[in-house]
């Protein structure tokens, strides 16, 4: 113990007479580099990364309880297949320099190829290779957003297969339009700061059509399909919220130089909170009781809808943002989804397509050139006219086209060579016996 | 040798047990358990989508008694349980064909006292 105290106390000595030792390789970088922002990004990295944890929970919570571990399962195996595929191209796709007429990155990037200590042009003030860290936790999260739709019914291997495709031919061209260099929906002028498009409207949406390719579980609306441990949502939906504040304010690539971060904190915790009193209050007039599914809901979908916005509005906006998501997408999934009768189980496109879309558009209602230099146009409300709403507008078509598009292809494709869906048994007897072995609650007998 | 079986509100359960220990019965098996009868269901709403609740939770009792404890157990049974509601539950009773008390093989009438 005191042999290796005094070992750390001499290293620490050596640092402190010879500052050049540890960086002298680097240390034309260690010039640009902040280590304030360095610090926050590596935080907001371990905060977007606890948000696929905490997703599996809430959407575990929602299904019965015969399928909570493939549920689970379907988040949490993405930090291993998405980090994989993301360090190999994933990565390079997405933040390479453009290729093949803008429409991807390069592979200069490949197996994360000269991604290090030194900054890059995205993040002047900090190590590429945490930049690159910090989107992968986004590139996880996203896939695993898809699977509340198709849970309780997808067979586990084909949705391995149609996650890497996915995120390989839907987020990492989406990524690199909307944030790579000289991406064309970024020269356009559409905002979006955290991922309203690239991760929630294109999640959402892939959600949607998979299910209508799919198609509903067996005996929907015949059984009742409740949530098998609220305590589970509530605990997942505040482990997100936490994330959160990594996804967006971390969005902003540090706090050393502007106060964009800070205000992307504040309006995320603010849209969140208005969300979740406005659902309260929808759920309560429509059907005589607040929910913790509810309030946990809203909170979600508040937070869904700021995620574009974050950056680029008031504190006054992002309650009107708030406020106006939770009807939005209450309505859409007890209006719409029933009407409409597709089985969204875990309602992926009535939260994140429908917030993400919102988010999106009011984006181009709110934005402020006051609070983001960024902005060129002003939003509508703040008299910049409908410009800056039309860019939205197509960034969220674009989106819709292009993982609706890929989505349905890669399925009916899959779907030419084996089974989408598990047997009728199979389902009866829930996924995480029958596809998986495994027992999430043992009754009756311990073993 | 009776087997006294009873169904009853979970809210009622802990008075059917205090009912019972009053008169001197307190071996008993007790369960969770759902069921449905004339008691009307209630709704949940889910994310604003309305679900009918129609199996309720319930408490069984099963206690097994010598004939001169059937009614002293029906009545405290009942005792704990009446609200004058319907979904009050029931109360069913059995003859028991033997009995046996496992750690001493006794049987009858002195393997249930």
């Amino acid at each position: 113990m005191k042999r290796k105290f005094l070992a750390l106390c001499s290293l620490v000595v050596a640092e402190l007479l010879i500052p050049g030792l540890a960086s002298a390789s680097t240390a034309g970088d260690a010039a640009a580099i902040n280590t304030g922002d360095t610090a926050f990004m590596f935080v907001a990295t371990g905060l977007v990364f606890l948000m696929t944890p905490g997703l599996a929970l809430f959407y575990g919570g929602m299904v019965r309880k015969k399928n909570v571990l493939n549920t689970m399962l379907c988040s949490f195996v993405l930090i291993g297949l998405v980090t994989i595929q993301w360090v190999l191209f994933g990565y390079s796709l997405a933040f390479g320099a453009d290729a093949f007429g803008g429409l991807i990155g390069g592979l200069e990037y490949l197996g994360f190829s000269g991604v290090g200590g030194a900054p890059c042009a995205y993040a002047a003030t900090i190590p590429q290779g945490l930049f690159a860290m910090y989107q992968l936790m986004f590139a996880i999260i996203t896939p695993a957003i898809i699977t509340g739709a198709f849970v309780e019914r997808f067979r586990f291997p084909v949705y391995m297969a149609f996650a890497l495709i996915w995120t390989t031919l839907v987020y990492d061209p989406l990524a690199h339009w909307v944030w790579g260099a000289g991406g064309w929906l970024m020269e356009m002028g559409a905002l979006d700061f955290a991922g309203g498009t690239v991760v929630h409207v294109s999640s959402g949406v892939a959600g949607l059509v998979a299910v209508l390719v799919i198609g509903k579980r067996k005996d929907y609306k015949l059984i009742p399909m409740f949530p098998h441990n609220t305590p589970f949502i509530m605990l997942g939906a505040a482990m997100l919220w936490f994330g959160w504040f990594g996804f967006n304010a971390g969005s902003a690539l540090g706090l050393s130089t502007s106060s964009l971060a800070v205000i992307a904190f504040i309006t995320t915790n603010v849209s969140a909170a208005a969300a979740m009193l406005s659902w309260l209050a929808v759920e309560w007039i429509h059907n005589k009781k607040p929910t913790l599914l509810g309030a946990s809901t809203g909170a979600i979908v508040g937070l869904v809808a700021i995620t574009p916005a974050a950056g680029f509005v008031s504190v006054a906006s992002a309650i009107a943002i708030g406020l106006i998501t939770a009807p939005l997408c209450y309505f859409g999934i007890s209006f719409l989804k029933v009407r409409l009768g597709y089985d969204d189980s875990l309602d992926a496109f009535g939260c994140h397509g429908i917030g993400g879309i919102w988010g999106a558009m009011a984006t181009g209602l709110f934005c402020d050139p006051a609070i983001n230099s960024a902005v060129k146009h002003s939003g509508l409300f703040l008299g910049g006219g409908l410009h800056q709403l039309g860019v939205q507008l197509l960034s969220v078509v674009v989106t819709l086209a292009l993982s609706g598009v890929v989505t349905f292809g890669a399925l009916k494709l899959i779907a030419r060579v084996t089974a989408l869906r598990v047997s009728a048994n199979d389902e009866i007897m829930g996924l995480d016996i029958s596809v998986h072995g495994e027992d999430a609650y043992r009754d009756l007998v311990t073993e | 040798m009776k087997m006294v079986i009873a169904v009853v509100r979970p809210e009622a359960a802990d008075a059917v047990r205090q009912a019972l220990l009053a008169v001197d019965i307190h071996k008993m098996t007790v369960s969770n358990v759902k069921g449905c009868g004339e008691q009307p269901g209630y709704v949940e709403s889910h994310r604003g989508i309305v679900v009918e609740v129609n199996l309720l939770s319930k408490v069984r009792f099963e206690i097994a008694v010598n004939e001169s404890f059937v009614k002293k157990a029906v009545d405290a049974i009942i005792q704990g349980a009446r609200t004058n509601n319907i979904g009050d539950g029931k109360i069913f009773v059995l003859p028991i064909e033997q009995c046996y008390r496992i750690r001493t093989g006794e049987s009858g009438n002195d393997a249930i006292g």
